[in-house]
């Protein structure tokens, strides 16, 4: 069920809610064309710059979650590497039985949604800071039993089957198409999530959880849509990583268990904007370029981009996007409403300062 | 023989992690801060520790006030910069902040003492001497002096915040904040003081661990946060002496892991955590439900 884009104010008067201030279908026209050229780009670029491109895109899909978690859900998760780690496991045990890891990125997705449940069940006992480090400990675990199955790998990783005699260039082609496929269906999950009736579950639950609670919003069913959506997520993520480096590799520190994933996903979010679906976009664009020219010097990038994230969620709150919105007053995915009055222009509104929807 | 020696190694272990989860509960329980940090902050005070004995060649005793100090210093600092500017903010800009610190110390420490890792020189005496008691148990001193310490913290603390005036006045600000500052406390100061408090005990259970052990970059999160957090949910939230209870039910449910397959050990105390969040979230201690 989803909130109708124009009703009627109780005033009366002839005013007009509407999701966006111009006509989404130029937007949503943008997007499809900004889609079919990024589709396009194993014909018309070199392959370094595709496989530079499939890790922007695989922390654009972790950012967009972790986004959906801490920017509209309050969930600050610490363990997100616990779904990408499995999602790359869930690549790998189909391939050892002969599927194609590409035909098995939809199980790395809802493979990590369905463990994502019993770990929801335990992990939402803690509120804020103590969710995020049990998130953390549950990652932590998962690791450890996934190092224990030596048929997967054990402690040390395996080689992920299923590619030999393959084309070098088409599976180049192929891994960067998934990892647009992913990033694609991850964004616009979050998109047409956040316009259905969970996104003004969640707002009504950020803005006054007690609110919300006495209103009849099941604020617990809402948080754990959300926890199995970025489960799912982060395991395709991890099956499109695992494609991409041909093995999968467990471990805490270096391994697609470890906590620098979660690091990378929520510093992307924060520099870029949290809680608007433009922010990871433009905070996996910094990411990426941070790392490239720094990936020479170690951990450097991580440790700068520790200290940016840290001074943007001190002095500012809504990151680069938020910066921008606040200048020109622009959205590109708009999940929220306004309110219009007959006759109003953008420039007259924007004089008046965003009129808030009573 | 070897179970009752794997129970009496985990409940000396249990005081460590006791140790570590003390600074994670101070900082909760005052200041409403979860320090995703902890663990990386340990580890700097048991880098500050070797780096200290390596240049100026103090005996080690003589190196432990100097790193508690520096470390109540850097704590009251961070408390008064950062972390209050964090507060002010609300809930999720402080755990962004406390995590960002995290990863910039991990990969910091990674840049400048690589991934190997390091101990802290006590001089073997100190480190390899025992006891024994029967035939087949070897018990370490230093096992001994560092659960001794332990328990003489958490002692100290419990006393600190109980009986003196000072401690009245955390409880106080604790409570609430506003209230305090109307009464002619300055809260930011006392959040100072009670974060160096913190700060020191971070700085023995880093030395501690390092002593023990050796200690890498990544210590900190893989081990002393994690273990600090679980002994304390196990424990029961808000209560020092549930710390005690639950670093020890995590070391002993550890070593009984080591004892059926060494590689079980981190699991066996994971399973025991998330077995105690299930049935008990409130922790063994604490009569009703905090979190």
């Amino acid at each position: 069920m989803s909130v109708t884009t124009d009703a009627t104010v109780r005033s009366g008067q002839d005013r007009k809610v509407t999701r966006s201030r111009r006509n989404v279908a130029w937007t949503g026209a943008g997007a499809l064309v900004v889609v079919v050229v990024l589709a396009l780009f194993p014909y018309i670029v070199y392959s370094g710059t595709t496989a530079i491109m499939v890790q922007a895109l695989i922390v654009l899909t972790l950012a967009s979650m972790w986004n959906l978690l801490a920017g509209y859900a309050g969930l600050v998760s610490v363990g997100q590497q616990a779904f990408f780690g499995l999602g790359a496991y869930f690549i790998l045990i189909p391939a050892m039985h002969g599927v194609s890891p590409f035909a098995a990125l939809p199980i790395a997705a809802a493979g990590a949604a369905v463990v994502s449940f019993p770990l929801w069940w335990l992990v939402s006992r803690l509120r804020t800071g103590y969710f995020a480090i049990a998130t953390w400990v549950m990652a932590s675990a998962i690791a450890l039993f996934i190092e224990q199955i030596q048929s997967i790998g054990g402690g040390t990783g395996m080689p992920l089957p299923g590619f030999a005699g393959m084309d070098p260039t088409l599976l180049a082609a192929y891994t960067y198409w998934a990892a647009l496929i992913v990033a694609v269906v991850a964004i616009g999950s979050v998109y047409f999530l956040l316009r259905s009736r969970l996104g003004l579950v969640l707002t009504a639950i950020r803005d006054d959880e007690t609110a919300a609670r006495s209103s009849g919003v099941k604020v617990g069913l809402a948080r754990l849509l959300v926890f199995v959506v970025a489960a799912a997520g982060c395991g395709a993520a991890g099956g499109v990583l695992a494609i991409d480096q041909l093995q999968v590799v467990p471990g805490t520190s270096g391994g697609v268990f470890s906590v620098q994933w979660t690091a990378i996903m929520a510093f992307a979010v924060i520099i870029g904007g949290l809680g608007t679906i433009e922010g990871p976009i433009i905070g996996t664009a910094v990411y990426m370029i941070l790392q490239q020219t720094l990936q020479s010097y170690n951990a450097w990038y991580l440790i700068i981009l520790g200290l940016v994230a840290i001074a943007i969620a001190i002095f500012a709150r809504r990151g680069l996007w938020g910066l921008l919105d606040d200048k020109f007053n622009i959205r590109l995915f708009p999940v929220g409403y306004y309110l219009w009055s007959p006759g109003e222009t953008r420039r007259r509104q924007r004089a008046k300062g965003p009129a808030p929807v009573s | 023989m070897s179970w009752v020696n794997a129970i009496i190694q985990g409940i000396l272990t249990g005081g460590l992690y006791a140790l570590f989860a003390c600074g994670l509960s101070l900082l909760f329980g005052v200041m409403r801060v979860v320090n995703l940090a902890h663990g990386d902050l340990a580890t700097v005070a048991a880098y500050i520790g070797i780096g200290i004995i390596a240049i100026t060649h103090v005996p080690f005793l003589w190196s432990v006030p100097i790193v508690v100090a520096i470390m109540a210093v850097l704590g009251y600092v961070l408390q008064r910069s950062l972390i209050q500017a964090a507060i002010s903010r609300g809930e999720l800009t402080t755990l962004i902040v406390t995590f960002g610190l995290s990863i910039v110390i991990e990969n910091g420490l990674l840049q400048f003492f690589t991934a190997n890792n390091r101990g802290i020189g006590v001089g073997s005496s100190l480190i390899s001497s025992s006891f024994s008691i029967g035939s087949g148990l070897q018990i370490a001193w230093l096992d001994v002096a560092i659960f001794g310490l332990a328990v003489v913290v958490l002692l100290g603390l419990q006393y600190f915040l109980s009986a003196s005036k000072y401690g009245r006045l955390i409880r106080a600000v604790a409570d609430d904040r506003e209230a305090a500052q109307l009464s002619g406390a300055n809260y930011q100061h006392v959040f100072g003081i009670c974060a160096a408090l913190a700060f020191a005990t971070v700085a023995l259970a880093g030395i501690s661990y390092g002593m023990t052990t050796v200690v890498s970059p990544t210590t900190g999160t893989d081990t002393i946060l994690l273990f600090a957090f679980a002994a304390v949910v196990i424990g029961g939230l808000g209560s020092l002496w549930g710390t005690l209870v639950g670093g020890i039910v995590l070391g002993v449910s550890q070593q009984i892991g080591a004892q059926i397959n060494i590689s079980y050990e981190l699991l066996a105390g994971y399973i025991v955590f998330l077995v105690v969040l299930v049935i008990r979230p409130q922790g063994l201690t604490a009569r009703r439900s905090q979190t």
